[in-house]
């Protein structure tokens, strides 16, 4: 039932996102829920994208948003309040992203979700509840509508089939913002290169040497 | 701002860098692996070409997918063989301590770090898996971790990351009988809700907390994550001490008494500065439940479900789903519910004093006609201490099954799980749609005696009838 989207993954600056929009309604949609755990049985990330929501859709019978076909190639997801809550598996911002998503946009999320997504240069952003409210009902009036998120700026543009464009703030923690559109969320190697500073840290921490007598 | 608190210590000591984005480099000091959440970390390891920093501070078990009733290899489940064929070549290419089935040390990765003396005062500590916050009942800062973040500590043993606010949960007074530290952390995640904690770690202090035991204190660890809190701690004391001493990785002759005064320095000191603070009385606290479809929903085992008009407006649509999909209606009483299954046991409940507890309430009482009830303890040292004193007995005597130590039915990786719409009475920690295995599986979240309670009754009872009065 699951697609996957032949979209790039992220790779460098995250500065400008294009695409159809799809909206998941409900507060407190915990990571058990974007990918049962059933599906956590794997050595790869590969093929996850049919785990995206799957108890949700089977239960809703095609009627879930990541089955309509007008939602089919959506880039951008604009969900509620406390989004990724649970469990820690990266399984569950893989399969989104394999599924299609390179964007969120929400009222919150759970941290380590939000952390997952920055790994994968997947930027979470926010709104109030009220903005997201017209957010999604903008994407479900009209799913053919191209979206813009301007990572800049921090502006999601929308444009519809007829009518005038419209326009909303979104919010990014200073931090995870610069990560994102200078390209550093990728950041291993920038751990690893801080040798001395590793070393340094590892001096002052006793129990590395099981409180050896100094 | 937070000042002077453990988590301020503790954050300096491990600052590596401040990074450019923003974000502190923060050294890693345990890091704790399993079968689910590593193998693609050791796969862009490779594809890297990094090799790991520090393959002594990385310890590994495995605990998600092995079955409860046999765990003869290979595992009838292909798919988990693979995953715990695919740990244990990881960690013999890098020189990993791996606890494997049979060591006798394997068991639940929160369970076995602490009993094996792993987890220490003072340290960071990172795994794939949210529950890590269980090891900061020892005065760490622990927390759960994604794959990405996996394969960093790989590499670095260093993590980017960003500091938390700390919200002081100061709780007075003292637990009635029959109440446990489970039911503690239910009522505060009830009343702060689910994502109450996010962006802070929770401080737990106060009489109540300083009079529970270390395995209690790792429950309402454990569960700090559930109010959305990724960090939980309690500040080291005589009680921590006294649990890890002559433990296996523990220092032992005069390390010891220096790890003692270093760890005694990192407690919050009295002039600490919190972000926030809340203060909950413990004797007002009863036997607590849930009801719903997330950790918050949760009631005293005395009252009745939520009418919408009770609830927070902003509460209300997620209350009506719940009502819908556990089919029960608002204003019921919880107590008198039918049951199908009870487990005890995972990472939040599956601890020696956890057994003994739900011991104390099936001893001489049977398993109620119909009901599946199975104890899982959480790891081989448990299951061996708990066998030493008998427990074994008391549970297959009172109809309940004795299984082998793993997460078993806290999530849905191994055979263990319910079918259909059953309902449980379950000691883990999260009662999420589908979590337990079935896609319209229904979860009621308690403390092990109240599971044992509602096994010997049928249905969702007050284990505190069931004890003997003090």
């Amino acid at each position: 039932m699951g697609s996957t989207s032949d979209l790039a993954f992220p790779c460098g600056p995250v500065r400008q996102l294009e695409g159809g929009g799809v909206a998941v309604v409900g507060s407190d949609i915990d990571t058990d829920r974007i990918i049962p755990a059933r599906y956590l049985k794997c050595v790869t990330f590969e093929g996850l994208a049919a785990g995206a929501f799957a108890d949700d859709r089977t239960e809703l019978e095609g009627g879930h948003p990541f089955d309509r076909p007008e939602h089919a190639g959506a880039s951008i997801l604009v969900v509620n309040r406390n989004f990724g809550c649970g469990s820690s598996r990266e399984h569950a911002p893989q399969a989104l992203m394999r599924w299609g998503i390179r964007a969120v946009i929400g009222e919150s999320f759970a941290e380590i979700f939000f952390g997952n997504c920055l790994a994968l240069g997947i930027p979470c952003l926010t709104a109030d509840a009220a903005t997201v409210g017209q957010i999604q009902a903008a994407v479900v009036a009209d799913p053919s509508a191209s979206l813009r998120l301007d990572l800049e700026a921090l502006e999601l543009l929308l444009h519809p089939q007829a009518g005038d464009p419209c326009s909303w703030s979104v919010e990014l923690a200073e931090g995870p913002h610069r990560m994102l559109v200078s390209g550093q969320w990728d950041g291993t190697s920038q751990l690893v290169s801080h040798d001395a500073e590793l070393r340094a840290t590892a001096e002052r921490l006793p129990y590395l040497t099981g409180f050896a007598a100094t | 701002m937070s000042a002077g608190t453990l988590y301020d210590k503790v954050w300096e000591l491990h600052r590596v860098a401040d990074l450019p984005g923003g974000s502190t480099q923060l050294f890693i000091g345990l890091h704790l692996i399993h079968e689910v959440t590593s193998p693609q970390a050791f796969a862009a390891l490779r594809d890297l070409g990094l090799s790991m920093r520090h393959p002594e501070r990385t310890v590994a078990t495995v605990d998600h997918i092995v079955p409860t009733t046999s765990q003869a290899r290979p595992f009838a489940d292909p798919l988990a063989e693979e995953m715990l064929a695919t740990l244990e070549a990881n960690c013999a290419e890098h020189g990993i301590t791996l606890h494997g089935l049979g060591s006798g040390r394997q068991g639940i990765v929160h369970v076995i770090a602490p009993e094996l003396g792993l987890t220490q005062p003072g340290m960071t500590v990172a795994c794939g898996d949210s529950h890590t916050s269980t090891h900061g009942a020892f005065g760490a800062i622990a927390f759960g971790i994604g794959t990405s973040q996996v394969r960093d500590v790989l590499a670095s043993q260093s993590l980017a990351m960003n500091k938390l606010k700390v919200r002081r949960i100061r709780v007075e007074g003292t637990l009635q009988s029959g109440v446990f530290a489970k039911d503690l952390v239910l009522h505060v995640i009830r009343t702060l809700g689910v994502k109450g904690g996010v962006g802070y770690a929770y401080e737990f202090a106060g009489p109540a907390i300083e009079a529970l035991s270390m395995e209690e204190r790792m429950t309402l660890c454990n569960m700090a994550i559930e109010g959305g809190a990724r960090v939980g701690y309690c500040n080291p004391d005589a009680t921590t001490f006294a649990y890890l001493r002559d433990r296996p990785h523990a220092p032992a002759g005069e390390a010891w008494d220096r790890a003692v005064s270093w760890w005694s320095g990192l407690a919050s000191g009295p002039d600490a500065v919190f972000d926030d603070e809340v203060v909950f009385d413990a004797a007002r606290i009863a036997p607590t439940i849930t009801w719903g479809i997330t950790p918050g929903q949760g009631i005293g085992v005395d009252e009745a479900v939520p009418t919408p008009d009770q609830l927070d407006p902003e509460e209300r649509p997620l209350a009506e789903e719940a009502y819908r999909y556990m089919d029960l209606a608002p204003g019921m009483p919880i107590a008198g519910l039918p049951i199908d299954v009870c487990f005890i046991g995972s990472c939040t409940n599956g601890r020696l004093s956890d057994l003994q507890a739900a011991a104390a309430v099936a001893r001489g009482r049977h398993v109620a006609p119909g009901i599946k009830a199975f104890v899982v303890p959480g790891s081989e040292q448990v299951a061996a201490a708990a066998e030493a004193e008998g427990l074994d007995v008391v549970f297959r005597e009172a109809g309940f099954e004795w299984r082998e130590p793993g997460c078993s039915m806290c999530l849905a990786m191994n055979p263990d799980r319910l079918e259909g719409r059953q309902i449980s009475a379950s000691s883990s920690n999260r009662n999420f749609k589908g979590r337990q295995g079935s896609a319209s599986g229904r979860t009621l979240l308690m403390s092990p005696a109240m599971v044992a309670a509602a096994a010997v009754s049928g249905h969702v009872a007050d284990v505190r009838q069931l004890l003997p009065s003090r």
